[in-house]
């Protein structure tokens, strides 16, 4: 499956914009990604390795926080993950 | 450096005349040439706020998803976004700094005073990470349109 990298971290994938890994679930998929490229991880997770707050992941149009079985939920060739750190702000 | 030409320049600006005296958001389409950030398209977005909009903006991730794949299909990366400070500077505050992660990216703030677009002015996220992030101011390039040939 894909997993979809924003501008900010492509400087840890090679300069790609999307990744291939292998996996049956999200957990897998990411764990496979920060395989790939380890330099990744400091970016997506805190020390206690946990996603960071900002950093926002989403299974096809889903944010993984808020599915049912989290990072154990099953994927498939077909699934994209895409990284998506948040943009907010103001005056 | 960022770069755009008059029309994309023009529409960040009326945007955040449209929508004032709340602050309008929106995604900058293009590519980054050597350091420089060259814009083709500004992509208006929602500003999922609405608790406060008068001074608050946040772009739904789905919204920016979506504009990515976009992007995507014309051969266009996301390399940076613009809001607007009603009644307030072009400049950024703690809150945009703090919530500022897509390093590398243009930062575009336009004061909208009274319902007319003043300053827009550029600011460039560098650094690595969380803990060495800043902002950086940048030069604007605004670039006419060229005329259309009869």
């Amino acid at each position: 499956m894909k997993i979809f990298i924003p501008t900010p971290l492509r400087v840890y994938s090679n300069k790609q914009d999307s990744v291939s890994v292998s996996a049956t679930t999200v957990g897998e998929a990411l764990n496979a990604l920060t395989a790939k490229h380890p330099d990744l991880k400091k970016q997506l997770y805190s020390d206690e390795g946990k996603l960071r707050s900002f950093v926002n992941v989403y299974l096809n149009d889903e944010d993984i926080r808020y599915l049912p079985e989290k990072d154990a939920t099953k994927v498939s060739e077909k699934d994209a993950l895409s990284i998506i750190p948040s943009i907010a702000g103001g005056c | 450096m960022l770069k755009l030409n008059e029309q994309v320049y023009d529409a960040i600006r009326r945007h955040g005349e449209e929508t004032y005296p709340f602050e309008c958001c929106g995604v900058l389409l293009g590519q980054s040439v050597d350091g420089v950030n060259e814009v083709e398209d500004a992509v208006r977005a929602g500003n999922t706020r609405t608790d406060s909009a008068r001074n608050r903006y946040q772009i739904a991730p789905q919204e920016l998803i979506r504009i990515q794949r976009q992007g995507r299909e014309r051969g266009l990366d996301i390399i940076g976004f613009y809001h607007s400070h009603p009644d307030h500077p072009a400049r950024w505050s703690k809150t945009d700094f703090a919530e500022a992660h897509w390093l590398g990216c243009s930062y575009v703030i336009t004061a909208v005073e009274e319902g007319i677009a003043q300053a827009t002015n550029s600011f460039l996220l560098t650094g690595t990470g969380e803990d060495d992030k800043a902002f950086e101011d940048e030069a604007v390039e605004v670039a006419a349109l060229e005329a259309e040939r009869c």
